[in-house]
């Protein structure tokens, strides 16, 4: 076991855990956070996006103690004050989503690739989501829900 | 009190989903999500070997392992009856499937022990000591080699591999119109076979499957979330599997990450979990990882297809005849014996031959068992009709879209046409859509450009692929099921109460998973009774809160459940209706009824469904004999299935140095009949099209010579991202279904069903003028550059 401080979606946790625990199990199980998803143990589908210290990364591929000290945002976090994050918005109106396992993760990484590139290409957007699959939607409504974002 | 406003019009507007804001907030409920107290979790012991005898299972150590609470073997755990398969077929040899595998295993990932512990990872530590004396069996994983003599045998007491043949003159409730066999004997008809392979596919959902039972001991009974489609039918099984009394069986489908038929099943970990639960008192939970998922989530297809036309010299397709081979699995799952049927009516496609015959094997191999896969039948047949008849356009040096056209059956035929395979159609408008289509894609614009690159001599050429396709879906008129020897009916359920307080409560039978069903059918109630969108509420998918309900396959939640609804709505109006003539005092045949509101004809004075309710609720002042509350159920059993069609076509640029093809357009014209929520279908077709460019292109699953699984890992299945697909180009036609009174059809596997052939059919087009007559799918790179080598030789 070991002790990490980690401050998830603004706040601070402490916790004893397993050197081999996940980031995302001790999100989900640990501090009760079950947005983020788990879809694979690949790191194939992107489900478990969250953003490390601003930056969009799977929670699958982090272990809960490499998160000593850092900032992690989840899907609960991303609304501010009640209001809806635009990309939350733009995937609801757009109809980015039909059953929604892949959803939190795919805002997540929507959001990551606008911070990285604030005005991207159709298909600029399509290979930032590349490590994000999605069976329902054949991506044509997420695509078009990021360059909503994008534009507005 | 006179009121004239009226709730706009839902049905046909784009409302945005009700479903969304937990969905993108994170605070949906996925059955892992779910944690009860003193909670264990499931680890299971499975097999690493295609085929192998058990000699013997040591659990000693696994129990003597941190926080193990309990470990099991097939001997350990009791069962009333094998898992349940529901497709008894004519003379279908069925042998028992328990959900921990007794004497052998009998595929890679059968599992064969289940080890209980306190948390997740020290179940699966655990699961890890359990030491099985295998004894490695030889092991067969195609199809063909399965049949032959002298294959390794699956289930050795049977004697075969090939579970059974469903045969056309023997097993279908409708006559075909005549035999083929003459025509394919006539010298003066063009005969032309098409050949195929349709891989093996992992469905893939992205939610993978989670068990979760919590056992009240002291009243016998069970309550089990699972990430399924069909809780009503687990409760059902588990009742017969277990001998727990249905009334003690609940079963909830909570938010439902995805299922494409492969929640479509009931699972030997569902009736484990209960077990377990039973024995210790305790819950348990069991969440798949996505390896394990592999082997042990239902694969789709995997079958070997032979269809051969018969046509006159000028392109009139006179004959049918169709006979495949297709996969089972190891063991026969809760419909697997039937998904080639449930394309049996449809090889014809659009068209009007005169003869047809269709027959097929069920043949077990040592792998995962394949059942119900976006389409289940439809895509398969689809498939075959459509490439050969473009190698009947080939062979007949006609155009592709000439020849379907020539061949379509004609709008004026319906409604209820019958078609060469016996059953009726309810609507159509194939041409319709055609027409659509190639305007839309500028057809003769294309050639132009098609004929420029080639003669320019580029490396990259360009092709397209048509798929006009049908399909019957919206499952089913529970007479023709019990005909096909199906085990259930097809009826749906729905009961709409009047709340006191003015809002509307539904009750659905259906059980989504990411279909929208919330949405759609509170349109269409908001419309109906007159009421606000906002003002209903959809319940479904938890047997104690909709106890009556066959859930969600084969399209049939708006096409059948939609209609248990309209038709409980209508039971509220006509009850209304009554309380209404005797509060304004007259008689019910004086009432004009506007969704809504009841009037008095010919005056002001009118009473609007929320004071009626109230009213049926207080009870204070009813007719003599008026039964309280506007509350009705009603249960629809369709009279017929539903036909939905349309016209895809795919445009592709294919490289011929690497074999490389980029999707340039793919053009979508469907018809599902009305359309309640257009956002809603073109999400669907967009999924659905999405799945199928990918079995076109990407997915298969293979075995190695022993029996492994080749694509045993997400990393290495090709399920494609954003950049491997295009966006899609959407259009409609509406020809409504006479069939029921909204005129609807189902959409969900329409893409699915479409698209392979459009875009294999593009490929080979692409190529055409090198001598390529097929590609063999997925079209990868490599296969399509070797197809380009082999056409050049």
């Amino acid at each position: 076991m070991r002790r990490i401080t980690v401050t998830v979606n603004g706040v601070r946790h402490e916790a004893d855990v397993e050197e081999r625990e996940l980031l995302v199990y001790y999100l989900r199980e640990g501090l009760g956070l079950t947005g983020t998803n788990v879809g694979c143990d690949t790191s194939s589908c992107g489900a478990c996006t969250v953003h490390l210290d601003g930056v969009s990364v799977k929670a699958c591929n982090v272990l809960a103690v490499q998160a000593d000290g850092a900032e992690v945002m989840t899907i609960e976090g991303l609304a501010t004050n009640g209001a809806m994050h635009p990309m939350q918005a733009a995937f609801q109106q757009h109809h980015a989503l039909q059953c929604g396992f892949c959803t939190p993760g795919m805002i997540m990484a929507a959001v990551g690739v606008l911070n990285e590139n604030p005005n991207p290409t159709e298909d600029e957007i399509r290979h930032g989501l590349e490590g994000n699959l999605c069976r329902c939607t054949g991506y044509h409504n997420i695509v078009k829900a990021v360059a909503a974002v994008a534009n507005a | 009190m006179a009121t004239t406003e009226q709730p706009a019009r839902s049905i046909g507007a784009r409302k945005l989903r009700k479903e969304d804001p937990e969905l993108i907030t994170g605070a949906s409920r996925y059955t892992d999500d779910i944690t009860v107290p003193g909670m264990l979790w499931l680890s299971f012991v499975r097999s690493p070997f295609a085929h192998a005898r058990i000699n013997g299972i040591d659990t000693a150590q696994a129990l003597e392992a941190p926080g193990v609470v309990a470990a099991y073997t097939a001997a350990d755990l009791e069962f009333a009856a094998p898992l349940f398969m529901a497709f008894p077929l004519r003379d279908l040899k069925q042998p028992p499937h328990w959900p921990l595998a007794k004497d052998k295993a009998r595929y890679a990932g059968d599992p064969v022990a289940v080890v209980v512990a306190d948390t997740r990872a020290r179940a699966k530590d655990a699961a890890e000591l359990v030491s099985v004396d295998w004894e490695p069996l030889p092991a067969v994983t195609d199809v063909m080699a399965a049949l032959e003599d002298g294959a390794p045998l699956v289930h050795d007491d049977l004697g075969t591999n090939n579970a059974g043949t469903w045969d056309f003159e023997l097993d279908s409730p409708a006559p075909r119109r005549a035999d083929p066999g003459p025509y394919f004997e006539d010298p003066e008809l063009v005969k032309v076979t098409g050949e195929y392979f349709l891989p093996r596919l992992i469905p893939n959902a992205m939610e993978p499957r989670s068990v979760l039972c919590e056992p009240n001991v002291a009243q016998g009974e069970y309550t089990l979330w699972t990430a399924s489609q069909i809780p009503h039918f687990i409760r059902t099984f588990l009742t017969i599997e277990l001998g727990i009394p249905e009334a003690k069986m609940r079963v909830i489908a909570p938010d439902v990450g995805g299922g494409f038929g492969s929640k479509l099943e009931h699972y030997g970990e569902e009736a484990v979990a209960v077990a377990v639960a039973r024995e210790l008192g305790r819950p348990v939970k069991w969440t798949e990882e996505r390896a394990e998922g592999y082997l042990a989530t239902i694969h789709g297809r995997d079958m070997y297809q032979r269809i051969e036309l018969a046509a006159t010299r000028d392109g009139q397709l006179k004959a049918v005849r169709v006979k495949l081979h297709a996969a089972m699995g190891a063991y026969l799952r809760v419909v697997s014996p039937a998904i080639p049927m449930l394309g049996a009516w449809l090889y014809a496609g659009v068209y009007d031959p005169e003869a047809y015959d269709f027959a097929y094997d069920m043949v077990f191999t040592n792998t995962t068992p394949t059942d119900a896969y976006r389409g289940a039948g439809r895509p398969e047949a689809t498939y075959a009709i459509e490439r050969t008849m473009d190698r009947l356009a080939h062979e007949l040096r006609m155009d592709p879209v000439e020849l379907r056209r020539k061949n379509m059956i004609t709008k004026d035929k319906f409604p209820n046409y019958t078609i060469v395979s016996g059953l009726t159609v309810d609507s159509g408008d194939y041409q319709g859509t055609l027409d659509k289509l190639l305007g839309r894609l500028d057809y003769e614009g294309f050639r132009r450009e098609q004929a420029q690159r080639r003669q320019s001599g580029d490396a990259k050429v360009i092709g397209v692929g048509f798929s006009t396709w049908l399909e019957m879906c919206g499952l089913a008129p529970s007479r023709v099921l019990a005909a096909l020897r199906y085990a259930g009916g097809g009826w749906e359920a729905s009961t709409i109460e009047m709340l006191p307080t003015g809002t509307v409560r539904v009750l659905i039978g259906t059980s989504p998973h990411g279909q929208g069903h919330v949405t759609t059918f509170s349109q269409m109630v908001a419309d109906q009774l007159g009421v606000e969108y906002e003002d209903v509420e959809v319940l479904h998918g938890d047997t104690q809160v909709v106890p009556l309900g066959l859930d969600t396959y084969g399209s049939r939640s708006l096409a059948v459940g939609g209609i248990a609804a309209y038709h409980a709505g209508e039971k509220i109006i006509a009850k209304a209706r009554t309380l209404a003539a005797h509060q304004l005092e007259c008689s019910e045949d004086d009432l004009e009824w506007a969704p809504g509101t009841f009037t008095v004809r010919g005056t002001d004075r009118s009473v609007d469904i929320k004071t009626l309710a109230f009213a049926a609720w207080s009870a204070h002042d009813l007719p003599d004999g008026y039964e309280p509350g506007l509350t009705a159920t009603h249960i629809y059993d369709p009279p017929n299935f539903s036909w939905p069609h349309g016209a895809h076509a795919c445009v592709v640029e294919v490289d011929t140095e690497t074999g490389s093809v980029s999707i340039l357009r793919y053009i979508a014209v469907d018809d599902c009949g009305e359309r309640i929520n257009p956002m809603v279908i073109e999400g669907q077709v967009h999924g659905g099209v999405a799945q199928g460019i990918a079995e076109a292109l990407f997915e298969e699953a293979r075995y190695d010579e022993e029996g492994n699984l080749r694509q045993g890992t997400m990393a290495i299945y090709m399920i494609p991202g954003a950049p491997e697909l295009p966006s899609f180009e959407l259009d409609h036609t509406v020809t409504p279904s006479p069939t029921n009174p909204l005129g609807v059809k189902g959409i969900g596997e329409a893409g699915t069903i479409a698209a392979p052939p459009a875009v294999i059919g593009a490929i080979v087009d692409a190529l055409s003028h090198l001598g390529v007559t097929d590609v063999e799918r997925p079209a990868t790179p490599e296969r399509v550059w070797r197809a380009i080598q082999e056409a050049s030789r």
